[in-house]
């Protein structure tokens, strides 16, 4: 007891926690005590009451993938039949669509499809970049891996190809728990910790910037959601390359761990640790695609002061038996409902 | 315990809650108006945590709802529908008997019986009713009708409110549920639910039926054209009535669901006002022991969290709910035992099964 207060004394002084440190509030502070130390950091970052929100589309090129990880509902392989590549067609209207509602940036990711080289992302990234003038906030660091590999170029090569040819940012998918004893068991195939942050830190090197986030609630312990924070705080340190973090929690359904899902106290108690261990990532986003429209929006008071992305066409999720949906004008309501101002943002979080 | 409040304001009324004075009119609607809601959580989970500790309740029940034939038809209800309505129904004496029965192997301790006024129903099927699940759950409690169920049965009767209690608790009735209040309020009686009886009827009744000897809930139906001054009075009518009588158990505030109602243009409630309405009521019912989160109007994820901002109790493991699930309600239709006690553990509480009087059961 007498440790959490001088844990807690840390906070309210804005002295960085350690490891062992987060671990301890974690698992021993009440719920609201978290809620409260949370609340009073997100201030202390963002002193306005505003909440942001960004208009975009999920655009998933392709839903064949090698990779096989075990948490996942949404990929197929070559062989089961129902692979798809986006056609042009079908990029072109989605895009303009998004810019119709006032997106600002769609968000290109994929599975790791064996037949496709690094002329196909070039190709795809210029033909977007020619027909419109919107941001890519694209591939996640596994994705850019396996571009890498396959084309047997470097990381820092391969990024700076992509860069030229239209990408802007990176999104911090494919991070799930960066602990490789986890990897090793739910994402045998996909790249190692050490690759996922390398890929983070030249892209960063690069000028590009990235979000980053973590997938909890399957096989990993209290620690790991702890060592993967503070993998990414360390990089922070570095680089300063990260806009935001964002936690969610696994969904079970269609996929081959079979545990519970985590509940809304859970996740609220990690999504506070992290608004209170992170001192150098600016923005913590709520994940309604997870959570729902009522936790997302309690979710402003325990630490997050961003609603992420309004538009829905988040295939990854769905195919876990995720349905939730929410509009512009649905997430303005829930923003100022809360007290709160809402404003919609750009991929950099500048007020739009 | 110290608590360091964003909003100020909320000082005064914790210090009013340390030294037991009762909060003001005034001070709910400043319950209402803050943004400090974890600040406000604090406080009313201060009280929650002093009347009952790290307990939270839950039951396993089973719904009951007879028939969906009603003739009040108020604006606000996505149930009722008229008698020759597609979709009407009415259960049968025997029917309620199969529906009991394919549940018998399950540890079912109350049966929550409410339905609309259907003129076809006489006073008898009432008395069978009740006889009736008597009958085939003699160790369940009947916790069934509201007041507006109660008025009406008692035309049908032709007795006298008392007399008609009288009868129905020969008959097995031991409690009844808090429904049909809305919000005690001529204004929003006449804008929403002209025809069922108005609040002043409503009080009276309740009245009788704690006099009789039986423990009532109280509900409130927020969400939708009232204001948060009539939330305020609604509540503090509530709690000069307990002082008077004692008769009333929980109190459970309803999330209003619009969908398939004739109020359809209104957005649903937000998870921050729910979660105000727990506290308001944990914190202006000082006189009721328990507050429920009812997980199927808020969802069972808000419902979890609740617990931890004045609610005690998370009501049933009801399996199939009809009324609010035709609102449009996006919670399961039922959880299980298992599913109730991970959320409250996991919310940090201990889980604890109990009868309708607030008895723990010790399930083996
Ligand atoms: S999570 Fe990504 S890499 Fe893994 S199988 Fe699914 S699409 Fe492939
Ligand atoms: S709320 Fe009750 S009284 Fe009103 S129409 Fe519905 S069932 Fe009938």
């Amino acid at each position: 007891m007498d440790k959490l207060h001088k844990i807690i004394e840390k906070i309210n002084v804005n002295e960085r926690i350690d490891i062992n440190e987060g671990l301890k509030l974690f698992r021993q502070a009440d719920f609201l005590t978290l809620a409260s130390l949370a609340n009073r950091k997100r201030f202390y970052y963002h002193p306005d009451k505003i909440v942001t929100y960004v208009v975009d589309r999920n655009i998933n090129y392709t839903n064949i993938c090698a990779s096989g990880c075990r948490f996942c509902a949404f990929f197929v392989t070559h062989d089961m039949g129902q692979g798809y590549i986006i056609s042009k067609q079908d990029l072109f209207d989605k895009i303009q669509e998004t810019l119709r509602l006032g997106g600002t940036q769609i968000l290109l990711q994929g599975g790791m499809h064996p037949h496709l080289d690094l002329d196909y992302y070039i190709d795809l990234l210029t033909y977007i970049k020619e027909n419109f003038d919107i941001h890519i906030h694209g591939f996640s660091p596994p994705e850019i891996d396996f571009i890498a590999k396959k084309s047997s170029l470097s990381i820092e090569k391969t990024l700076s190809i992509l860069k030229k040819a239209g990408l802007s940012s990176i999104p911090g998918g494919g991070a799930e728990i960066l602990c490789d004893e986890i990897r090793q068991k739910v994402s045998p195939n996909k790249c190692s910790s050490e690759e996922w942050l390398e890929v983070m830190r030249q892209a960063h090197m690069q000028g590009m910037r990235s979000s980053a986030t973590m997938m909890f609630g399957h096989i990993e312990k209290d620690f790991h959601i702890f060592e993967h924070m503070d993998k990414l705080r360390n990089l922070q340190d570095e680089t300063h390359g990260f806009t935001a973090f964002i936690p969610w929690t696994f969904q079970p359904d269609n996929t081959k761990i079979l545990v519970n899902k985590k509940t809304a106290v859970e996740y609220l108690r990690v999504l506070a640790m992290s608004r209170l261990f992170f001192d150098n990532i600016d923005n913590i986003q709520a994940s309604w695609v997870t959570q729902g429209d009522k936790i997302a929006q309690t979710a402003l008071f325990f630490g997050a002061n961003d609603m992420g992305s309004t538009m829905i066409e988040e295939n990854v999720v769905a195919s876990a038996g995720v349905d939730f949906m929410l509009s512009k004008e649905e997430v303005t309501r829930l923003i100022t409902k809360a007290g709160f101002e809402p404003c919609q943002r750009d991929c950099y979080y500048n007020l739009l | 315990m110290d608590i360091s409040f964003i909003d100020k304001r909320l000082e005064g009324i914790y210090s009013k809650v340390l030294n037991k004075s009762r909060l003001s009119k005034e001070d709910g609607i400043y319950i209402y108006e803050t943004h400090d809601l974890i600040g406000l959580g604090q406080v009313a989970n201060h009280v929650r945590r002093s009347l009952h500790g790290n307990k939270a309740f839950y039951i396993y029940n089973q719904h009951l709802n007879y028939t969906n034939v009603c003739k009040n038809r108020c604006r606000f209800c996505a149930y009722a529908r008229d008698r020759k309505e597609k979709g009407a129904y009415t259960w049968s004496i025997e029917e309620i008997e199969k529906r009991l029965l394919e549940r018998i192997d399950e540890p079912v301790n109350e049966l929550h019986i409410v339905g609309g006024l259907n003129e076809d129903l006489s006073f008898d099927y009432f008395i069978d009713l009740l006889k009736t699940v008597k009958k085939v759950r003699p160790n369940a409690t009947i916790k069934a009708f509201t007041s507006v169920e109660i008025d009406y049965l008692s035309t049908l009767a032709g007795l006298s409110i008392e007399q008609t209690i009288q009868q129905l608790k020969q008959a097995g009735l031991e409690m009844m549920p808090g429904g049909g209040a809305e919000i005690l309020n001529s204004r929003i009686h006449k804008e929403l639910f002209p025809r069922k009886i108005g609040h002043e009827r409503w009080l009276e009744i309740v009245k009788a039926v704690h006099k009789a000897g039986i423990k009532t809930n109280a509900t409130m139906l927020y969400g939708h054209i009232e204001t948060i001054e009539e939330r305020v009075d609604h509540l503090i009518t509530l709690r000069q009535l307990q002082d008077e009588t004692h008769g009333f158990s929980a109190f459970i505030p309803l999330a209003f669901h619009s969908e398939n109602t004739k109020l359809a243009h209104i957005p649903p409630t937000t998870a921050v006002d729910d979660l105000k309405n727990v506290a308001a009521a944990r914190l202006l019912l000082d006189n009721f022991d328990h507050i429920k989160a009812y997980w199927v109007m808020i969802g069972e994820k808000l419902a979890q969290v609740a617990l931890s901002f004045g609610a005690d109790d998370l009501d049933g493991t009801i399996i199939e709910e009809r009324i609010t699930h035709m609102a449009g309600a996006k919670s399961a239709k039922g959880l299980t035992k298992e599913q109730m006690e991970e959320m409250i553990t996991k919310a940090g509480f201990e889980p604890v099964e109990r009868d309708s009087f607030y008895n723990s059961i010790n399930s083996s």
